[in-house]
């Protein structure tokens, strides 16, 4: 029974990881952009969240329709601002940029909130379970959690399948020069995206700082992690994705379970088999 | 009468690819309806020029492109397209993640009023209603550039410009497509052709401009020109 224990909070644990990757994928899929500031800018959703909830009195949940909508006008501003200037046909500025981005916001958030740890708090829904039968239980907010996952998926997948604005991404992915033929201004498709992006970061970054204890310093492990999610289910896909992030969060559970040291090696292991075995990811043409 | 002053206009226009020139003075002029050939050999600057009028590339001097008599030169491109100009590019260049009718939805992004929708380009083309569902490199070459012509269409351009259209055809389909320009032409959209295929470019336009190393060597009406004249502008011989 813990083992089957393990594997539900594993997969509800993936959901997370899920929406880490999630926006990593969509820019590298629109600009190709290799944002090495992602796990740092979760990291800063999660300030934001903690500023709102203090300032306003409010819990971290409802904070969302602040903090979503604050990190999508920061990518779009980050993007008009800072990064359209260094994309091009060269990968390396852009990851130069985002690595100088990953060093600033690091270290802004140290200047600003010290290294002390903090956790936002969401009540009697941090302890609220669903018993399953058989002594199982899965907690309301690891479900609700992977639930706004799976919605966020969905979402990003209606729009990329269904919309204009997800027309003018695959468009401008495909040709971003024949794009421009479109009308369409390359600059803004490519803020909108990462508006997008970092709203998914502002979901990632809220549910990360009621999960867990969260620093200045933690960004980049999730970065490895949203990086695992997407190289595990498949460059492209963002159902994918949410299978990445699922078999990485299964994984360091069943690795938690054998030897609590073993969690995060676990997730390492798994991401270094697919690499070996099937390098182009487990569901690289999962799509609409 | 007077003579109805032209759609576009280029006066001495140069373009550049950083320090190198493609273009060298280039001055021209089209008409509401009228087809305008531009032949020369590869390397001639002919593409160049349909990329700076589009603003793919910065025309140097805003007075140096006039659309319907305003200076639109280093207007980028997802600009011009708003003023009517749409660019069927080399190569066809549809965008292969869409299907055949997202291709021709994201032409009709940037519409201006106009004739042409959906089920106009269908009708123009008809092969194109039976594969709407179908990725746009599932196409055939001729349905593929029938394809990014009806994309351009879709924005309802009054300067149509058609890069090398029959490039890589089968002749039959080249002249499938190029028996339905007329028309075109008829509802008074301008169109300047870059060719290679010399008689087809010939049989096609009103008038013709040879490019030769970045600037104009020839320009004459298409029926005045002979064979020689254009194989010695052409060859610089």
């Amino acid at each position: 029974m813990e083992w089957i224990n393990a594997i539900i909070q594993g997969v509800l644990l993936g959901g997370l990881y899920g929406l880490f990757a999630a926006g990593l994928s969509l820019i590298f899929g629109v600009m190709r952009l290799v944002n090495i500031a992602h796990g740092d800018l979760i990291v800063l959703a999660a300030y934001l969240a903690l500023v709102v909830t203090q300032a306003l009195g409010i819990g971290p949940l409802p904070s969302l329709l602040l903090v979503v909508p604050l990190m999508a006008g920061i990518g779009y501003g980050l993007q008009r601002l800072l990064l359209n200037r260094a994309l091009g046909d060269d990968l390396l500025p852009p990851l130069l940029v985002t690595f100088g981005l990953s060093v600033i916001i690091q270290n802004g958030l140290l200047e600003v909130f010290s290294a002390d740890s903090q956790r936002l708090q969401a009540g009697a829904i941090e302890v609220a379970a669903l018993p399953l039968g058989g002594g199982l239980a899965v907690g309301v907010l690891p479900l609700l959690q992977f639930g706004v996952a799976v919605a966020a998926i969905a979402g990003l997948q209606l729009l990329s399948w269904r919309t204009p604005l997800g027309r003018a991404f695959r468009a401008t992915a495909d040709d971003p020069e024949v794009a421009r033929l479109m009308g369409l201004d390359n600059r803004h498709v490519f803020a909108l995206a990462m508006a997008l992006s970092l709203a998914v970061v502002a979901l990632a970054g809220v549910f990360l700082a009621v999960r867990t204890n969260f620093d200045p310093a933690i960004g980049p492990a999730r970065l490895i992690f949203g990086f695992e999610a997407v190289i595990i289910g498949g460059l492209g896909s963002l159902w994918g994705t949410l299978a990445g992030g699922v078999l990485l969060g299964v994984a360091q559970s069943i690795g938690a379970q054998v030897d609590p040291g073993w969690q995060i090696l676990a997730g390492h292991l798994l991401f270094l088999l697919v690499l070996a075995v099937r390098p182009e990811g487990l569901f690289p043409r999962l799509r609409g | 009468m007077p003579e109805a002053a032209p759609l576009l206009e280029l006066r001495a226009l140069d373009a550049f690819y950083g320090d190198f020139q493609a273009l060298f003075g280039v001055s021209m002029a089209v008409r509401a309806g009228q087809v305008v050939a531009v032949i020369g050999a590869n390397g001639a600057g002919k593409s160049t020029l349909l990329r700076t009028i589009a603003g793919l590339i910065a025309a140097p001097r805003r007075d140096a492109v006039l659309f319907d008599g305003e200076p639109i030169g280093g207007l980028a491109a997802h600009g011009t397209v708003g003023r009517g100009i749409a660019l069927v590019p080399e190569g066809r260049r549809l965008f292969p993640s869409l299907s055949v009718e997202e291709n021709l939805l994201i032409g009709g992004r940037t519409r201006r009023p106009g004739p042409w929708s959906l089920d106009a380009v269908y009708g123009f083309f008809p092969a194109l209603a039976a594969r709407r569902r179908a990725p746009a490199t599932s196409l055939s070459g001729g349905q593929q550039q029938m394809a990014a012509i009806g994309r351009a269409l879709m924005s309802n351009p009054r300067l149509l410009l058609c890069d090398e259209v029959s490039l890589g055809l089968a002749p039959v389909v080249v002249r499938d497509i190029y028996a339905r320009l007329p028309a075109l032409a008829a509802q008074g959209t301008a169109m300047v052709i870059v060719e290679q295929d010399v008689s087809q470019a010939l049989a096609a336009a009103d008038r013709v401009f040879c490019l030769r190393e970045g600037r104009v060597v020839l320009e004459d009406a298409a029926r005045a020109l002979t064979r020689e004249a254009v194989a010695s502008a052409y060859f610089g011989v």
